[in-house]
């Protein structure tokens, strides 16, 4: 992708990198033009690179400890965390860092939104991104699962009866997902396989999901097409690099005290039962980052309406690209959409405090509220407000101010409008 | 910066407000200081011996601890029982070994390697003895209940007389920190139950704090080497991060741009 034929300084560089060109892709790597306006919200990328390491890396060492069995899980987890060698410390930092992943994934979308990155000519990044995102999901639950705890068991027994709702081969596939008549050991054996399965699928869409972004290169807060490499650029490394490395630096000071100081509070204490089949849980509640997608689901009445429903809350983010009709892409030009922005991640926010609580009286009609503003937002909003906004001037490019508006304002609408 | 700032507060925000409303509907759990709480918090070790004898003189004959091996009761960050004395204690308990070489189980003399001994050989025993309720394991029973550690205190200093609208059924007590305030162990303390060796006064309220921190010990056994380690981490990565901030600083004052 670079520009500049690259070519190894050392005769045995050259030699290798004509028969496999790595050099040629470190060297594109390092020198990839980044727009220099970046914010810190553009660093969770590499804190999600991070995030993704660290839980295989862990997940691997837990693995070999692990025992994948029903009479055996809790107690070899108890084993890892008692007489491992540190055993304690790798189960929190994966079990910990699983919210500290979706904390960041969450950060990384709502960026995403704000500033448009959705928007051609990225959309194939975006639709990649929703794919991890939905495998990330499956893995956390699954990953949530192995301890076989009460929360796990009940969780698996809640969410895998999703798939009952299906007409006529609903009771089927639920038996089918489970090898037997209710969650048991080959329930507990196939995620515990599925589990280990995804993050390297996970591993291998991050690459595309990277090859897709370097393509048309980043996007930015000012959301203007720029011209690559120049005055506007800096090279990835070391501009990025050291940028990246300080906020993954404090990222991981939030992620250490979880980790040290408050090792099960993102948990649920139910989750320390060994699981038992004869006893429901007074509340089941599947682990914080899926709770607007589970408040989504219990605010429909009907079972197979409200599991189309929560399926429907995260397809919905593949066609954005396609719902949003603004050519503008920053909200920092877009005065209303902004505003919606923010009811929207205030209104994400309702839906996981509800989808915490019992779905009954007064938690029961906001979670419907929620979910019905959540769908407007998408489906009417965002096409209304394409055409009806009344978007800012635009400068022409990052270096020049972003206030004042630019003094060839109408070459500036101009080129937006081409770039679309 | 500011914008960082900003952005871990808010992150904060969210996860405790969020973690909070699991723990929303209670009542007002008795407090106490625990020692093993804060940045550099360690176990009282002489609280810790008490509650292990709390434990095994009155919890023990109902409920087990079946993820303790004696062995526990020696090491660094417990009860810190010398070897001997944990040896001594493991040698108090019968435990059944085999088959040996006929066949046969026998009973021998506890080692430091054995598991605690049970009270019952199993759950359906357990709750035979116990009229239909199963005593709970209690190895992470601390982490296994909402309130941790204050709401173990405090249940086990909740009995009270019913109130004369609330009737109970046989060998069913009135406890007012219990879910649903019926529950079906009696009052497990009173005031001098157990002669503590080292003089101090065997209160319920005492015993209660002994026998809780020794829970929670047995929850989180590594919970000392976690907070030194936690502590030693984060000062690491903190320096890091201001030595990462200059750096970065220097290398992007090469460019006209803020970072």
């Amino acid at each position: 992708m670079s520009d500049h034929e690259y070519r190894p300084k050392s005769k045995v560089g050259q030699w290798f990198n004509d028969r496999l060109p790595l050099l040629t892709l470190a060297n594109h790597l390092t020198d990839y033009p980044t727009p220099k306006n970046l914010n810190y919200w553009w660093t969770f990328g590499g804190i999600l690179t991070f995030c993704l390491i660290t839980q295989i890396v862990t997940g691997l060492t837990l693995a070999m400890h692990y025992i994948a069995h029903a009479d055996m899980a809790f107690e070899s987890v108890e084993h890892i965390m008692r007489d491992v060698n540190y055993g304690w410390l790798i189960r929190y930092i994966h079990a910990n860092g699983a919210s500290m992943f979706f904390l960041a994934v969450y950060i990384h979308i709502f960026r995403s939104l704000f500033y448009g990155s959705y928007k051609a000519p990225r959309e194939i990044i975006w639709i990649i991104g929703i794919i991890i995102y939905l495998l990330m999901m499956a893995a956390a639950f699954m990953g949530y699962v192995l301890p076989w705890g009460q929360m796990s068991f009940w969780g698996a027994t809640v969410i895998t009866n999703l798939f009952s709702a299906i007409p006529l081969v609903g009771e089927g596939i639920v038996t089918w997902l489970w090898g037997g008549y209710s969650v048991d050991n080959p329930t507990l054996t196939r995620f515990f396989t599925l589990h280990y399965l995804i993050p390297f699928l996970i591993l291998g869409l991050v690459v595309l999901h990277i090859w897709a972004l370097h393509v048309p290169g980043n996007n930015n807060p000012v959301g203007i097409d720029i011209k690559k490499p120049s005055k506007d650029t800096v090279p990835f490394h070391p501009y990025i690099v050291i940028k990246d490395g300080f906020a993954l630096l404090m990222f991981m000071i939030v992620f250490a005290f979880f980790v040290f100081y408050a090792p099960n509070i993102l948990g649920h204490a139910d989750n320390y039962i060994e699981a038992n089949p004869m006893v429901t849980p007074a509340h089941i509640v599947p682990e914080w980052y899926l709770l607007p997608f589970y408040a989504i689901l219990r605010s429909v009445p009907d079972k197979l309406l409200g599991v189309v429903a929560m399926l429907s809350a995260i397809l919905i983010l593949a066609v954005l690209p396609w719902l949003d009709t603004s050519k503008i892409r920053s909200a920092v030009f877009r005065p209303l959409y902004r505003q919606f922005y923010w009811i929207l991640v205030a209104d994400v926010l309702i839906l996981g405090y509800v989808g915490a609580m019992p779905a009954e009286g007064l938690y029961l009609l906001i979670a419907r509220v929620a979910t019905a503003y959540y769908f407007l937002h998408f489906l009417v909003i965002l096409p209304v407000l394409g055409f009806k906004e009344k978007t800012l001037p635009v400068p022409l490019s990052i270096t020049e101010p972003v206030l004042g508006g630019s003094p060839n304002l109408a070459a500036a609408r101009n080129k937006e409008s081409k770039i679309e | 910066m500011k914008n960082l700032f900003k952005l871990f507060s808010i992150i904060i925000l969210i996860i405790t407000s969020n973690s909070n409303s699991f723990a929303a509907e209670k009542v007002e759990y008795l407090k106490t200081d625990w020692s093993f709480k804060g940045l550099f918090g360690k176990f009282d070790r002489a609280s810790l011996q008490r509650g292990y004898q709390v434990y095994t003189e009155v919890c023990a004959s109902c409920h087990s601890m079946k993820y303790l091996s004696y062995r526990n009761l020696a090491e660094p960050g417990g009860p810190e029982f010398s070897e001997a004395q944990a040896k001594a204690i493991a040698a108090s308990f019968e435990v059944t070994d085999g088959p040996n070489s006929d066949g046969e189980m026998f009973t021998r003399p506890g080692k430091l390697s054995d598991k605690f001994v049970m009270p019952y050989d199993n759950v359906k025993a357990a709750q035979a003895a116990n009229g239909g309720a199963y005593p709970p394991d209690m190895s992470v029973l601390v982490k296994a209940r909402g309130g941790g550690v204050d709401y173990i205190y405090s249940l086990l200093q909740g009995y009270e007389e019913a109130p004369s609208n609330v009737s109970l059924d046989d060998g069913v007590y009135y406890n007012k920190y219990m879910y649903g305030n019926k529950i079906r162990m009696a009052a497990p303390l009173s005031d001098g139950l157990v002669e503590y060796g080292d003089g101090t006064n065997a209160t319920v309220e005492q015993m209660s704090k002994d026998v809780t921190t020794f829970l929670m010990w047995s929850a989180e056994p590594h919970l000392e080497s976690r907070h030194q380690m936690g502590f030693k981490a984060i000062v690491y990565l903190i320096i890091l991060t201001v030595l990462v901030y200059f750096s970065m600083k220097r290398i992007w004052s090469r460019v006209e741009s803020e970072v």
